[in-house]
């Protein structure tokens, strides 16, 4: 990770008026979507919109020709062309066509994508961002970092500044004063402006209409003040069919802003009436700039689907703490690194990929169905396999590419890291990263990993056998839950089997780009886990149970290991989460759990794993509650702790806060104890706890339910 | 012909949603009632004739019909509606074609630039409603609209809106700061 970069996070991060508009935003944000939303069947709603953008993406070709032809029968001229620079000398040149002075501008994304107001003003034509957001961030010369709230970051003494100085007054920062400074500043530049240039929300390939959508009114003026209208549209933007608009209308103001419907929606088809009673100049520009090239990319295609409404920033964890200007780049967070990668280059993306902490939040509320956290692994990937691995990571994947010199070491150094411990706590997560080369975060390995201890477990003799797959922190950190988790399914009457020859699950290695080690991982696995005939396979670490259930596949498939498949689809079949088996084997009458007890208040922390990728959410919960804890909800829940794997590590400026937070909701709660599901988040939370002096207890639910059973 | 009940269930759904998002609506029996209403409304607000307090109305049947009547007579409001009247204008009055109940919003096709100009451009925008033009949604309303006949057609749901600043809203940016909804019962619905 380069330096600026580091530095420009921790800048981020350390920025209080940054970090408290966008926390308080995105608290209220997650309240209001859900009531914008009341009445209306999400699911439903996305598909639609998923299907029809895809049509669309999959015919861009035929989209971009319809849509021509209709919008020129109406009388518009389109421009089409992939070239960026082309976009700008088109404009030019219709500009000095017409003798354009000034231009007045609605908010473009695609505008700013192309740096079109420098370009402009270069050639001595007055450019004024009328989107009052955009205005202060003209005036302030900087980039939006937000692509629906593009000024958040700043406040209102900051605009009260900005507008003092343009306007020649000394203003208070008073807001609703500042917003009618900036009415009648930029009332006067709508009508003297000779042109006025807009984006489009939507393009109507069936009626050649573009569609825009507002809240302050701007764009209407922008679009009926000026002689000449020019429209940069793109090609993400085309529906097919004049109906298709309603489920985009229906879901964008309400992901963007919480909103049913913005103020203004305006759709138009060809050139209206100027106020002197001639006809618009209307030209429409639909830009490519790869994103042909981007629909024809099995992975990346779906990026097509997006509706820029800027949700999976609202509940992006990390970009609540270090907003959009750490991206260093037009578009922002998750998904703005997905566009950087493609529009810009791969190459420019190689940080900020790395600030993506895989929680999965943005999937859970994107309309358009992308699957942002999957895309960003796909840039990990292809990184990796143009650039190589660095020559740090490359030896520690060849040693966890080793299970047993792997395992060697990570014996080892549980002996070395002993002067390190303090309170049996892994300050660091050590595993297989470049960081293993640091033994010091080495600390807290068991001093005897439950591969050995297993061997010492006396079982009784059971007919049903079941395999347990630990992962590297059970097994390495952790023995006790594996323990807790053998005392539980003796008792519904199976024999736990360990198979000595399983491995790391492989999630560190994909997760780092480096998928052929996560390839050879999941082949290692599936061969000790497919050995012996058992009911199920089960695992307390959602995240291995996620490699087992879903990315052995994935991984297998994009490695061209197809050999594999077959064994590996019969090992997902078998594979279940810790809570959901055991909710299962307490339904089924196979194990009882000791009621009439008062345990006290406790809180639960769900696993980004656990509640998105294997919707488990309500297993744990219930299963608690039976036990005997009276369940007290924190802020949040299902907040991703900052732990990530190797995240904490990486960028400790970012997991560090995110931690914080997630400890003051489950202190907020007044409960003693707070359990989780994954050995993971426990590292994390724990560590957290103890750093502080804390008194709340971190458990597993498998130590809490080993407990409590009859 | 929407069946009364059904008719008042609409109305009120379209009220609730319209007034969330700070719209003013009034409901009338009859357009010359609408007027009463308009005519009072117009002196409180301090229409005159001088730039800056001017009334622009644009041409719709219910206007039309109100045009030899007494609204002519005050000093200040215009029929005729330019982009420098429009510019000094206090009120702009328009007359939309549909409302949707699910969002309170307003749809007008807005191709005649007098239109345009009216909503936009004053500080309050009068929006006179025909109440069976009501539709549910906008799938209701989709297939009554055309944009290959209409050039530019505008949804409106409320007044001018910002929270750019520090995300506190703010009413009232580039376009009206007040949206006042006179529903009148007998007009008929102009279909785009
Ligand atoms: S997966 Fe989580 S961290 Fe990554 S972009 Fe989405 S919300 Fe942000
Ligand atoms: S990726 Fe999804 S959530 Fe993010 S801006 Fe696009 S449509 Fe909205």
């Amino acid at each position: 990770m380069k330096k600026d970069f580091k530095s420009s996070v921790s800048k981020a991060v350390h920025n209080a008026t940054l970090t408290g508009a966008l926390g308080k935003f995105s608290e209220a944000y997650k309240v209001n979507r859900q009531k914008a939303y009341e009445g209306i069947d999400f699911e439903t709603l996305r598909e639609t919109i998923a299907e029809r953008k895809s049509y669309a993406a999959a015919h861009l070709d035929l989209m971009a020709q319809t849509f021509q032809i209709n919008a020129e029968a109406a009388g518009a001229k389109v421009f089409r062309t992939n070239d960026p620079e082309e976009v700008k000398a088109y404009i030019l040149k219709v500009a000095r066509e017409n003798d354009v002075k000034s231009v007045v501008k609605s908010k473009s994304m695609a505008s700013e994508e192309i740096h079109l107001n420098d370009y402009l003003e270069k050639n001595g034509i007055e450019v004024g961002e009328t989107d009052l957001g955009e205005w202060i961030i003209q005036l302030a010369g900087q980039k939006p970092s937000h692509m629906v709230m593009p000024a958040i970051h700043m406040t209102k003494e900051e605009v009260s500044e900005l507008f003092s100085k343009e306007v020649n007054e000394r203003l208070t920062s008073d807001i609703p004063r500042l917003v009618e400074v900036a009415r009648n500043e930029l009332r006067s530049k709508f009508l003297r402006a000779d042109m006025g240039i807009s984006g489009a929300n939507i393009a109507v390939a069936e009626t050649g209409s573009i569609v825009l959508v507002t809240n302050e009114g701007n764009a209407r003026l922008v679009t009926t003040l000026p002689r000449v209208h020019v429209a940069i549209v793109g090609i993400e933007k085309f529906v097919e069919k004049f109906e298709d608009v309603v489920p985009v209308l229906t879901a964008l103001p309400r992901s963007a802003t919480a909103q049913l419907l913005t103020s203004y929606v305006s759709i138009i088809t060809g050139p209206a009436q100027n106020t002197d009673g001639s006809m618009k100049d209307l030209h429409i520009i639909l830009m490519d700039n790869r994103r042909t090239d981007m629909a024809a990319d099995d992975k990346f295609k779906q990026a097509l689907q997006c509706i820029r409404c800027g949700s999976c920033l609202n509940v992006c964890p990390v970009f609540r703490l270090v907003g959009g200007h750490v991206f260093g780049s037009v578009y922002t967070g998750g998904i703005g690194t997905i566009l950087t990668a493609w529009f810009e280059e791969m190459q420019k993306s190689e940080d900020i990929q790395g600030l993506c902490l895989q929680c999965g939040n943005c999937k859970e509320v994107c309309p358009g169905k992308l699957d942002i956290p999957d895309m960003i692994l796909e840039i990990r990937r292809r990184l990796v396999s143009q650039k190589g691995q660095t020559l740090v990571q490359k030896s520690i994947f060849s040693v966890v590419n080793n299970r047993k010199l792997f395992h060697s070491m990570l014996r080892t150094a549980s002996l070395a890291g002993k002067p390190f411990t303090s309170g049996g706590f892994i300050r660091h997560l050590p595993f297989f990263l470049s960081e293993l080369t640091e033994m010091r975060s080495l600390p807290a390995i068991a001093a005897e990993p439950f591969r050995d201890r297993f061997e010492k477990i006396a079982q009784p003799k059971q007919k049903e056998k079941i395999a347990f797959y630990a992962g590297c922190l059970i097994d390495f950190a952790y023995p006790e839950m594996g323990e807790a988790l053998v005392k539980i399914l003796n008792k519904a009457g199976f024999e736990v089997i360990f198979p000595q020859e399983q491995t790391c699950c492989g999630a560190p290695a994909l997760y780092n780009g480096a998928w052929d080690v996560a390839a050879q991982n999941a082949i290692d696995n599936i061969k000790a886990l497919t050995a012996t005939d058992v009911s199920y396979v089960v695992s307390a670490c959602p995240t291995c149970t996620v490699a087992l259930k879903h990315e052995f596949l994935k991984t297998l498939d994009v490695e061209k290991k197809t050999e594999w498949v077959a064994q590996a689809q019969k090992l997902a079949d078998k594979s279940i989460d810790f809570s959901t088996l055991v909710k299962k084997l307490v339904d089924d009458g196979r194990l009882n759990i000791a009621e009439g007890v008062e345990l006290g208040k406790i809180t639960y922390h769900d696993s980004c794993h656990l509640k998105r990728t294997l919707r488990v959410s309500e297993q744990p919960r219930e299963l608690l509650q039976k036990a005997g804890f009276e369940l007290s909800e924190m802020f949040e829940c299902d907040m991703c702790c900052g732990m990530g794997g190797s995240y904490s590590l990486k960028l400790p400026e970012i997991s560090a806060p995110i931690l914080e937070r997630k400890l003051k909701n489950i202190k907020e709660t007044g409960a003693g104890t707070v359990a989780m599901d994954c050995p993971g988040c426990v590292l994390q939370i724990r560590g957290g706890f103890d750093k502080e002096g804390g008194k709340v207890t971190v458990k597993h639910t498998v130590e809490l339910l080993a407990e409590r059973l009859k | 012909m929407t069946k009364t009940a059904d008719l008042d269930e609409l109305y009120e759904r379209y009220k609730t949603k319209a007034q969330a998002v700070g719209t003013e609506v009034y409901r009338f029996g009859t357009r010359y009632e609408a007027l009463e209403s308009l005519i009072p409304l117009l002196k409180k607000e301090g229409v005159a004739d001088s730039a800056g307090a001017f009334a622009v109305c644009a041409a719709g049947p219910a206007i039309r019909s109100w045009e030899g009547a007494e609204l002519s007579t005050i000093p200040g409001v215009h029929f005729e509606v330019t982009r420098e009247l429009a510019a000094e204008a206090l009120i702009g009055i328009t007359e939309v074609d549909f409302a949707l109940a699910d969002t309170g919003t307003l749809v007008q096709d807005q191709s005649a630039v007098e239109q345009r100009l009216a909503s936009s451009l004053p500080t309050i925008h009068i929006a006179i409603l025909g109440t069976n033009t009501i539709l549910p949604d906008k799938g209701a309303l989709i297939t009554r609209i055309n944009p290959r006949k209409s050039r530019f057609i505008a949804f409106i749901t409320g007044p001018s809106r910002t929270a750019d600043i520090e995300r506190v809203l703010t009413i009232g940016v580039h376009g009206p700061k007040r949206l006042i909804v006179l529903a009148v019962d007998e007009s008929e619905g102009e279909t785009l």
